[in-house]
């Protein structure tokens, strides 16, 4: 095994810690900080079947943002429906044998990418074009839709044009998870595809992309309204009641 | 008055124009700060404390760990820019920082500076910042630019709530002796007197029997307006300006039409004088408690067995979706009724019933619109159904008006736009922001008026009445053009044994 793979190797290992520990860590806290008054925008479902139909809608659809912006909608949810496509056809880098839905998928999984970028592309010029969005920009906003175009392209750069060993990158992963480590061709687009998405994990739990766990825990989204039905008191607010009420 | 020219109207086009963006428009625009004799008796100190930066700083950890909401529409926002055109005031003033996003980031760049691992040791890259004297300038003149009107969270895909940055903003600042004297001197005569505008007992009482004296005078019939009545059945609990401002008291007066003629008791609790609570724009759950609180007090000594809210809407918010939490259970109230009912949720009720009779045409000189009051609709509900709050005053206003209208559909319902008046800004020093930010509303307007000619306004709550009076007439139209959803009522409503009743008996028999 060689020096960069073995590099590769230990930055996949901490890139995954960091992910996933990070991320547990901030789901904790959006858990366990309490929501001491119901503020659900109304008008909101009654029923907690409501809420789930809600946050299912604003999950896969996204309804608000389909009200409020068909440009951004239209290639934000490009952007995101490519993503997923093509991380759940990733699944087979991860599994031997490959499941068959997952196997069903890559076709589709490839042209999936295309989508991705564009989308992405369109995000980037809005924020680029239009005066209000640039003003909100930051620099970070700039290098997240470069970075996740990076990634696409590489990926893209690998599937359409030059390829790569397949086979060898799956070696790769699995040896991974199973901690029979393995070498990986010496590609530098490969390479410049796995380093960038390990600086993505890294990046995750410390950037905007927490919308994606927060969005489960917004109270204006997952919250019923029922306050005049059911009481709703936060732990902090009883102790007030206890001391002066 | 205002030192802007005035504005003129701009029509309402089919795809509406989104303003180019020009920088510091309202960076002038500040309320007047409080004195220390508005501040100490809400617990925050006099003037601003020496260390105020760590004092704050303390704070918006304090605050980040009190709500859920603030940490995750904190940590969440991706900067798409979906709700950079839904804010009126940004619509009315083109100020950047009266974008959603933009003046939650204001908050947002002091969080990341101290409370993120990148602000802390990449603040270039995220535009984290200090707390500087000008960072806490910007907070005081943009959060005191926002109405909590909630818009911006019904477009939002996370649901972010500007108005509940704002009023976290409100706190720390309250919290360092920063506070606005509008807010916190009114929510001082909440604490002493029990209302809005000061008004003690006898004023009240006062105020009331000039209303039977005026109603019996109209109609014939003594309708009363009892005052900490022992025994009654509902306690009515209505925004202090329903006692005399234009067109407030003309809902009041039909919400006391509606309960005679209903044959229900009831009565007001000078100690309860005041529906509105305006803890909730500054933040303070303490004191949005203790002002709730006085309701639970009033319902219990007077042993009421129900309680219903007058036409307010953040008031309403405050009774619909945070009285049970703050000041409940109510446990010893009539269990067939939600505690609290709007005066809308009675009034629809007895009309569904058919125990109020309504002659329409009384309102014949009138072609009305309704405007959404943006708490009512975006905090809260009436009725059994999600939208109640939309569908109950509509349907109150057809019973009552033989024309009605509504503005276009994306400035009403949920979709509705603040007066420009409301979360705590409805004072003389920010009148300039007041008529600016009411022009989406104006625009709305004008559209009908040319449409259905439409000549009055229908709304629910006192802040929008208050505030449509006043910046009406910058845009041509007349302050009298706003009216109370009760007042529709009451122009309409057949008292049985009134002078009314007898002419409708003798036009029926000619
Ligand atoms: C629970 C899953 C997720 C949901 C529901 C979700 C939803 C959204 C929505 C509604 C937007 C705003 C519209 C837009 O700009 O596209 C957005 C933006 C964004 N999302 Fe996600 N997202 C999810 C997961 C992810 C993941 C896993 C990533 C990256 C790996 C990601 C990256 C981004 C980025 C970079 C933006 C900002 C785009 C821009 O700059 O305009 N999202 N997301
Ligand atoms: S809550 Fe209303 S006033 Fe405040 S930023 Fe949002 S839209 Fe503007
Ligand atoms: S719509 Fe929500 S996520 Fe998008 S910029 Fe505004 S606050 Fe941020």
């Amino acid at each position: 095994m060689d020096a960069a793979s073995l590099a590769l190797t230990f930055l996949y290992y901490g890139a995954t810690l960091v992910l996933v520990l990070g991320l547990a860590l901030r789901i904790r806290r959006y858990a366990t900080v309490p929501a001491p008054l119901k503020i659900p925008t109304t008008p909101a479902p009654i029923s907690r079947t409501g809420v789930v139909l809600r946050m299912i809608r604003e999950l896969t659809l996204f309804e608000s943002l389909f009200k409020s912006n068909k440009w951004i909608w239209l290639f934000g949810w490009m952007f995101h429906f490519g993503l997923l496509l093509v991380l759940l056809r990733h699944l087979r880098y991860f599994t031997d044998p490959v499941w068959g839905w997952v196997a069903f998928l890559q076709p589709y999984g490839k042209y999936a990418s295309l989508m991705m970028v564009i989308g992405l592309l369109g995000l980037w010029f809005r924020r680029l074009a239009v005066d209000r969005v640039r003003y909100i920009s930051a620099l970070s906003d700039h290098l997240m839709l470069a970075l996740l175009i990076a990634i696409g392209v590489t990926g893209i750069a690998m599937t359409f044009a030059v390829g790569t060993d397949v086979v060898a990158v799956k070696a790769f992963f699995l040896g991974l998870m199973w901690f029979d480590w393995q070498t990986l061709p010496s590609d530098p687009l490969l390479y410049s595809h796995l380093i960038l998405v390990a600086l993505l994990m890294l990046v995750f739990p410390f950037s905007k992309l927490l919308h994606a766990p927060g969005m489960f825990f917004s109270p204006t989204r997952n919250q019923a309204d029922n306050p005049r039905e059911h009481r709703h008191v936060s732990a902090w607010a009883l102790k007030l009641e206890k001391g002066n009420g | 008055m205002a030192e802007q020219p005035a504005f003129d109207v701009p029509e309402l086009k089919p795809y509406p124009v989104i303003p180019k963006l020009v920088e510091d428009t309202m960076a002038h625009s500040q309320p007047f700060v409080a004195k220390s004799d508005f501040q100490e008796p809400l617990g925050f100190p006099g003037e601003r404390v020496d260390d105020w930066q760590d004092v704050a700083i303390k704070k918006m950890g304090e605050l980040t760990d009190r709500y859920r909401s603030l940490q995750v529409f904190l940590d969440s926002c991706v900067k798409c820019g979906a709700c950079t055109d839904k804010c009126h005031y940004y619509l009315g003033t083109t100020d950047p920082k009266n974008m959603p996003v933009a003046r939650q980031d204001l908050f947002r760049k002091v969080y990341r500076r101290y409370y993120t691992f990148a602000g802390k040791y990449m603040p270039w890259l995220v535009d984290a910042e200090d707390l500087t004297e000008e960072v806490l300038d910007d907070w005081y003149k943009y959060f005191h630019q926002c109405s909590q009107c909630r818009r911006c969270s019904v477009y939002c895909p996370y649901g972010i709530d500007t108005a509940e940055i704002s009023m976290a903003a409100r706190e720390v600042m309250d919290s360092i002796g920063k506070g606005q004297k509008y807010c916190n001197e009114i929510i001082g005569k909440v604490h002493t007197i029990g209302n809005n505008l000061g008004l003690p007992e006898p004023a009240l009482l006062d105020t009331l029997e000039g209303l039977e004296e005026e109603v019996e005078e109209d109609t014939g019939v003594a309708v009363k307006f009892p005052l900490d009545q022992k025994g009654a059945d509902i306690l009515l609990v209505t925004p202090s300006a329903d006692f005399f401002a234009e067109p407030h008291v003309d809902g009041l007066i039909g919400y006391a039409k509606v309960l005679h003629e209903a044959g229900l008791s009831w009565t007001l609790s000078s100690h309860a004088s005041e529906a509105a609570n305006f803890g909730m724009f500054i933040g303070s759950y303490e004191n949005m408690r203790k002002v709730a609180l006085r309701i639970r007090e009033a319902a219990l000594d007077l042993g009421v067995k129900r309680i219903v809210f007058g036409e307010c809407g953040h008031a309403w918010r405050v009774a619909y979706s945070f009285l049970n939490t703050l000041a409940g259970p109510f446990d010893f109230l009539d269990p067939r009724y939600p505690v609290p009912q709007h005066i809308c949720e009675v009034t629809h009720g007895l009309i569904q019933e058919g125990r109020l009779r309504l002659d329409k045409s009384q309102n014949d000189g009138m072609v009305l619109t309704y405007h959404d009051s943006c708490n009512v609709a975006r905090a809260s509900r009436m009725g059994d159904i999600p939208g109640g709050q939309f569908e109950i005053p509509r349907a109150i206003i057809r019973a009552s008006c033989n024309h009605f209208y509504d503005m276009p559909a994306d400035t009403v319902r949920e979709a509705t736009y603040c007066c420009g008046g409301g979360g705590g800004l409805l004072t003389d020093d920010l009148i300039e922001l007041r008529v600016k930010g009411a022009l989406p509303r104006m625009e709305a307007l004008q559209q009908v008026v040319e449409d259905h000619g439409v000549t009055h306004m229908a709304a629910i709550c006192a802040i929008c009445k208050s505030q449509f009076a006043k910046v009406l007439t910058y845009y041509g139209f007349q302050m009298d053009q706003i009216v109370s959803v009760h007042q529709l009522v009451s122009n309409a409503i057949i008292l049985t044994g009134s002078e009314q009743e007898k002419e409708a008996e003798l036009s029926e028999a000619a």
